[in-house]
């Protein structure tokens, strides 16, 4: 297999990958933590354990925690119905679960103000009530929301469509209900797509900026998540703190990367498993 | 078949649930998605063309979709050859610690946007580690149209790698072998036989690459220096008339973005289509 390129060619193309990667990849990796201890490990324990970063830290896991499952919760109820059934929409279904991701993050912000702004008469109604959405928590959460979207559905969909549901017909026959074959037969088989779902859309959730920005008005230590603490930072020439912040992002990117990687081992296993049967 | 004269919209199965789980996909999907930009859609519906089109295609503005355009181009295109050799490595060649990099491909998609963005612009300040010696050849790539691409190959690299490795994976062995049987050369073989095959997921990788640079932010804001003309790009133009308070002109530029974005999304499914293949495409 890899004999077929000279061995010139292959030495070639290993170096111009390996040195376009460690410029673009592996450098700035590097730099974020190297920056990070630039005034040493007590200053980069003070940026990290200060209130503003905790605050922002808290809410960043908030958003997190409510986007991802209600995510999922769509996602199995879309797999569900998109691949156990057919009827006419179907493609056009799919096709806009997508949608969020050909939306630019600020635009993804910006349809939540058309939408709930104090200005518009539904955002209107609900200040007359006291609640607040935009520039607050609740406006940060519908954004993470939207750009979080389709992860778990795109990830089920194919693999349900895939695995086909003869099984789940097996199962009505024998007399299981509906939520007792989605737990015994269903959930089993897709456990760790579903995961793996929720992994990546957990880390677009705590990384989002763009979209979290435009509906966040930056009020800091209240409505600032991690990645708008690392714009304020910056922008108030404070590198260090900027860069300790970042350096948490960084560190759950790489904790993301690594489960993504022992998902994706473990799910061709399962399907080498399913498919040698 | 008897329910299906009742139902003709709908295939009959026996299988349990399909009103409860397509409603409140049906519904979670309306609220979610559909109902803002349905917002947005109507509160540019509700402008004259007049009012539109100065929001939308004022100098500024169109210099904005120049820049970004241009610069998403350029962005795919490096990483259509780059990420091209980055995956034909990955996929052809073992060399020690491939793992590793094949699983720091993925960085761009995992490192929020607004990290990679303030990394970039210390590195390639000109004082930062590549800053510095391109600043004495001459070059300045922070605050100006090169920053943009650079922030921009670094969010699009995993598309193309993504798409194209399982399109080499694919390649029939036969026909390479067939090639070099003829007397064809290796270069000859690679022109003629495995680049027409792989074409197909080249273009939807750098489609990919390109649709989402356009609408990136995060990275780019930083390392861009933001001069209005010159170095601004449309999804900051946006932020700036909302900071402004415009609703409306932050409305039009969307609206114009966004039927960008949705005809490239058409052109990106009908490429997956056309290539029939049932790989699951980068995120």
């Amino acid at each position: 297999m890899t004999g077929r390129d000279a061995a010139w060619v292959r030495y070639l193309l290993i170096a111009i990958a390996l040195g376009f990667l460690g410029v673009m990849l592996v450098a700035p990796l590097a730099a974020v933590f190297i920056e990070a201890f630039a005034k040493g490990a007590g200053a980069y324990c003070r940026n990290v354990t200060d209130p503003a970063t905790l605050s922002a830290l808290r809410l960043t896991l908030t958003a997190a925690a409510i986007a991802a499952p209600l995510n999922a919760v769509f996602g199995l109820a879309a797999a569900w119905a998109l691949t156990r059934f057919d009827f006419k929409g179907r493609s056009l279904l799919i096709t806009l679960i997508d949608l969020p991701f050909a939306v630019s993050p600020v635009i993804a912000g910006l349809i939540y103000i058309a939408l709930l702004g104090a200005r518009t008469p539904l955002g209107g109604w609900l200040g007359g009530m006291g609640i607040e959405v935009i520039f607050a928590t609740p406006g940060i959460v519908l954004a993470t929301l939207f750009v979080t979207f389709p992860f778990v559905a795109r990830e089920l969909i194919p693999l349900m469509q895939e695995q086909g549901s003869d099984d789940e017909q097996a199962a009505v026959v024998l007399g299981a209900g509906g939520w007792q074959i989605f737990r015994m037969v269903t959930l089993p088989r897709i456990r760790l797509a579903l995961v793996y779902g929720l992994i990546l859309a957990n880390a677009r959730a705590i990384g989002e900026f763009g979209a979290v920005s435009v509906v966040s008005g930056h009020i800091r230590g209240l409505t600032n998540t991690l990645p708008l603490h690392v714009e304020i930072l910056y922008n108030e020439y404070n590198s260090v703190g900027a860069f300790a912040v970042a350096s948490l992002l960084a560190l759950f990117a790489l904790a993301t990367i690594g489960a993504k990687n022992v998902l994706e081992w473990r799910l061709r296993r399962a399907r080498e498993a399913e498919g040698g049967q | 078949m008897g329910e299906a004269g009742a139902r003709t919209w709908k295939q009959y199965s026996i299988l349990p649930g399909f009103g409860l789980t397509l409603g409140y996909a049906s519904l979670y999907l309306s609220l979610i998605v559909l109902l803002p930009l349905a917002a947005l859609a109507s509160g540019v519906f509700s402008m004259t063309w007049e009012e539109f089109t100065r929001a939308a295609f004022s100098a500024r503005v169109m210099a904005s979709y120049r820049v970004t355009v241009l610069a998403s181009l350029a962005a795919a295109a490096i990483n259509a050859v780059f990420g091209f050799i980055v995956a034909w490595c990955l996929v052809r060649y073992r060399f020690p610690g491939w793992r590793i990099v094949d699983a720091i491909v993925d960085l761009p998609f995992a490192l929020p946007t607004a990290v990679s963005g303030i990394v970039l612009t210390t590195l390639y300040s000109p004082n930062g580690w590549f800053g510095a010696p391109l600043a004495k050849l001459g070059v300045k790539v922070a605050y100006t149209e090169l920053g943009i691409v650079v922030a921009l190959v670094f969010i699009g690299l995993p598309f193309v790698v993504r798409t194209v490795a399982p399109a080499i994976e694919d390649l029939d062995p036969e026909t390479e072998q067939a090639a070099g049987c003829l007397g064809v050369n290796r270069w000859q073989t690679f022109v003629r036989v495995l680049l027409p095959a792989l074409m197909p997921a080249l273009t939807s990788g750098f489609t990919m690459a390109f649709a989402r640079a356009l609408g990136e932010y995060g990275s780019v804001i930083f390392i861009a220096g933001n001069r209005p003309m010159k170095t601004e790009i449309t999804a900051l133009l946006i932020v700036t008339k909302l900071e402004q308070f415009d609703y409306q002109a932050a409305s039009a530029i969307a609206a114009v973005m966004l039927a960008g974005s949705f005809g490239l999304l058409m052109a990106i499914n009908y490429f997956e289509w056309r290539r029939g293949s049932r790989h699951r495409s980068a995120a």
